[in-house]
């Protein structure tokens, strides 16, 4: 979820709502003016909130910028999860930012603490987005970015998406090459959520992992598409269950109805069980009790 | 021979025996003898139909007494300040205000005050300038706030005894059959319910209604009887008819008043009471809106119906009875224009006085079968008490209603109300006025989470086992210190503003003056 870093009082609380991600942005969202005081607020935001098990994300301004490396070193310094480079057109951009992360972690004393994840926001960056997802072991995840990609593609956003049918699918593509996270750009109509619904659809079936928000009245609605059934979820507590067993028994291979469980299964199941607990809908003690 | 002349020695001795007086052609004054007017005509000549002036003459209304005044025309009310702006003009003095409620648009009182027209004020709730004013010491009598049954008891039971109410109706005919509405007449505006003047007009020595649409008799169907009417007073406008009853109040999109609604629907689900035939009451804050959307969603996926929903009723209640998921709404007070025109056309929608709402004191008032209220709260402690009246600042600036009325009564009553408001911690140590007593409050709904009374341990037990986020009370006040930090005291005075009554008669708190710093 999208946090303007210039408005406090969003910062305070916008855990309660639960995503799984906060995102304190540092970048457009904040005038030139405020980069400044906004960066301090970011920082101290993460010291003092208490924003317990949420994935904590800075985006920071482009390095090329008076602000951008300032932002590294206060996102850094202030324990951020991730930091989110916008508008990532090289792989070379990413190698660039992971040395600044790597040297203000040496001082530090917490080397490989910081994750990077790459906003994909123009027609180079999705050319590049393989080269850009593996260019550091710290990538997690890219993101598309899909206003500045439009404009960069001289075309505008519609409902259908038709325009960002190819950056969506080669992000995807990309994220799974190099095994980490596909995440889908925000969608703004607060007051469509029917054609909110229809986006999430499309991009669960492209294969996304998340998508952007920017009002904590999207989450639950994210959670409803992305969330998976009850009968998926009985069929994946099963599967696990079955490999606990068989791994008890120290073999490798179970069946759960008649099928063969392989290790692919296995690992669909684990994402299914993950995103029932990211969901809300069971929790730790369900699965594990 | 039996004729009457044979039998009047008869007659005269059984009226000896009996006490009742012999029967004699007109010789009784209250009987009103044959008059051959046509009637619409004579409707017109009613006795009772004088002017404002005179009915206050008439009344017998004499320094230091008690007048009454509902709060049923909300913002849009004209009628308090009419009435008193007449009785400054005729000269009253040490007058005792008692109104079932004042808001921003008694602000002229002030000047009554003082100038010594009113003296004494009983009432539910103060705000704006007003309350603010008699924060600072405006009067020399502190202010008696009671909840609405405490008041309904209080004039019921003599305590509180009105001598002339005053009481503002949209429709009354010259014989003083009044009602909140019309059944098909065009009136110039429309209130609903009038439940909280109901006590009045039962109970004052005088009434007097005051409407700025007096229609043919009889006014069917009336909520207040000719019988209990002394005057009737016609007057250009009675108030601003949009202010009186404001279009259906609009869904919340506060993202934080829909997470307080979602959780607190989630409490009235897995409570342990909604079950066919519940009951249930809620107020009119966004978050109490949005969760009547998210119950219904439930009442209709689990198939389950309402028998009653009570209190205040809005547009939102009004759907539900509609669409046959609540049997019956019971209403004291119709809080928007949707729900004052469902009192004319749902035959299932009944209005009630406050004695019946919310009376401690009477066996059948509705509260005592209600299974559970969704309350706000200004703030709440960590022994579950809860402020509606006087603000974080020390200032007067809400009102009593029926918080404490129905939290006491339903069976599982819940508050929602945010951790903070701004930098206004809302879980404290301990309120800054008691309103609500901890022992009546079973749950309490807040964004970071929800503390269920130790009195309750079931409730909680329930609620961890629907995955809601059950925490101790003193963490949520920990977290709200943590972030804002420990306010200054406030600077309070010595002097006593403020009693507030407990809804059995007792003094429950006092508010002391506030000082400016």
């Amino acid at each position: 979820m999208f946090i303007p870093g210039n408005n406090p009082g969003m910062m305070q609380d916008a855990h309660v709502y639960a995503p799984d991600s906060i995102m304190l942005d540092l970048e457009d969202s904040v005038t030139l003016e405020e980069k400044d005081a906004a960066r301090l607020l970011v920082y101290n935001a993460l010291q003092s909130v208490d924003y317990g098990e949420i994935e904590m994300v800075v985006r920071i301004n482009p390095l090329g910028s008076p602000y951008g490396h300032k932002d590294v070193q206060a996102a850094v310094k202030a324990g951020a999860h991730v930091i989110r480079m916008p508008k990532t057109e090289t792989a070379e951009e990413v190698v660039e930012l992971e040395k600044a992360i790597e040297q203000i972690e040496t001082s530090l004393g917490c080397v490989g603490r910081t994750k990077i994840m790459a906003a994909i926001e123009s027609a180079q960056g999705v050319m590049n987005a393989f080269a850009i997802a593996t260019a550091s072991k710290r990538m997690m995840g890219i993101a598309l970015g899909a206003e500045d990609y439009c404009a960069n593609l001289k075309t505008s956003r519609s409902k259908e998406g038709a325009e960002l049918l190819y950056a969506r699918q080669t992000i995807v593509v990309a994220a799974r090459a190099a095994g980490i996270d596909a995440l889908d750009t925000v969608y703004s109509d607060l007051n469509d959520m029917d054609s909110f619904r229809a986006e999430l659809r499309l991009i669960k079936q492209l294969g996304f992992d998340g998508k952007s928000i920017i009002n904590p009245r999207q989450i639950e609605i994210v959670n409803e598409i992305f969330a998976p059934t009850q009968k998926e979820i009985e069929k994946a507590c099963a599967i696990l269950a079955g490999i606990k067993e068989a791994q008890k028994r120290g073999s490798g291979v179970i069946a759960v109805d008649g099928k063969m469980v392989d290790r692919p299964v296995v690992m669909r199941a684990q994402r299914c069980i993950d995103l029932a607990i990211a969901s809300g809908i069971i929790t730790k003690e369900d699965v594990y009790e | 021979m039996n004729k009457i002349a044979n039998r009047v020695k008869q007659i005269e001795a059984m009226a000896q025996k009996t006490g009742f007086p012999v029967y004699s052609e007109g010789k009784n004054p209250l009987v009103r003898g044959k008059i051959a007017t046509p009637r619409k005509e004579l409707q017109q000549a009613s006795p009772k139909l004088v002017s404002l002036e005179e009915a206050i003459r008439q009344s017998g209304l004499k320094d230091g007494m008690t007048i009454s005044f509902h709060h049923h025309f909300r913002s849009g009310d004209k009628v308090i300040n009419m009435v008193v702006d007449k009785l400054a003009e005729m000269g009253f003095k040490h007058l005792h205000l008692a109104a079932s409620s004042l808001i921003d648009v008694h602000e002229p009182l002030i000047a009554h005050i003082r100038n010594g027209i009113i003296s004494r004020i009983s009432t539910s709730g103060l705000r704006g300038a007003l309350g603010a004013a008699i924060s600072h010491g405006l009067m020399d009598e502190p202010v008696i706030f009671r909840s609405h049954g405490g008041r309904a008891a209080a004039i019921a039971n003599g305590e509180l005894h009105i001598d002339v109410a005053f009481l503002g109706a949209p429709s009354c005919d010259s014989l003083g059959n009044a009602c909140g509405y019309a059944q098909g007449e065009n009136v110039k505006s429309i209130c609903g319910s009038l439940g909280y003047a109901k006590v009045d007009a039962q109970y004052a020595d005088k009434v007097v209604i005051i409407t700025d649409s007096l229609m043919p008799y009889p006014n069917t169907p009336n909520s207040i009887s000719e019988r209990d009417v002394d005057f009737v007073v016609e007057v250009d406008s009675i108030g601003d008819a949009a202010k009186i009853s404001s279009g259906a109040i609009r869904d919340s999109k506060n993202p934080r008043d829909l997470l307080l609604a979602q959780t607190a629907a989630k409490v009235v689900i897995n409570g342990g009471y909604f079950q066919n035939g519940f009951s249930i009451q809620t107020g009119t804050g966004g978050a109490s809106l949005a969760v009547v959307k998210f119950i219904r969603e439930k009442m209709i996926e689990k198939n389950i119906k309402a028998s009653f929903a009570l209190g205040g009723i809005t547009t939102h209640m009004v759907k539900l009875h509609e669409e046959g998921l609540i049997e019956r709404l019971i209403d004291v007070q119709s809080f928007d224009r949707g729900a004052a025109e469902s009192l004319i056309n749902n035959r299932m929608h009944k209005e009630v006085s406050a004695n019946e709402y919310a009376s401690a004191l009477e066996i059948g008032s509705a509260v005592h079968w209600l299974d559970m209220v969704i309350l706000s709260a200004l703030e709440v402690d960590v022994n579950f008490n809860a402020n509606v009246l006087v603000g974080s600042d020390g200032v007067i600036r809400g009102a009593i209603g029926g918080h404490p009325d129905t939290a006491a009564d339903a069976a599982l009553s819940i508050i929602v109300c945010p951790l903070l408001r701004g930098r206004i911690p809302c879980v404290v140590d301990e309120v800054t006025t008691l309103i609500t007593p901890g022992t009546s409050v079973d749950v309490i709904v807040t964004d970071y989470g929800v503390a269920v009374n130790p009195n309750r341990p079931e409730i909680a037990e329930r609620l961890k086992v629907a995955h809601v986020n059950v925490v101790q009370i003193h963490d949520l006040k920990e977290k709200a210190r943590k972030i804002i930090g420990d306010a200054d005291p406030l600077p309070f005075g010595e002097r006593t503003v403020g009693i507030v009554m407990s809804r059995d008669g007792s003094v429950m708190d006092i508010v002391r003056n506030i000082k400016d710093k």
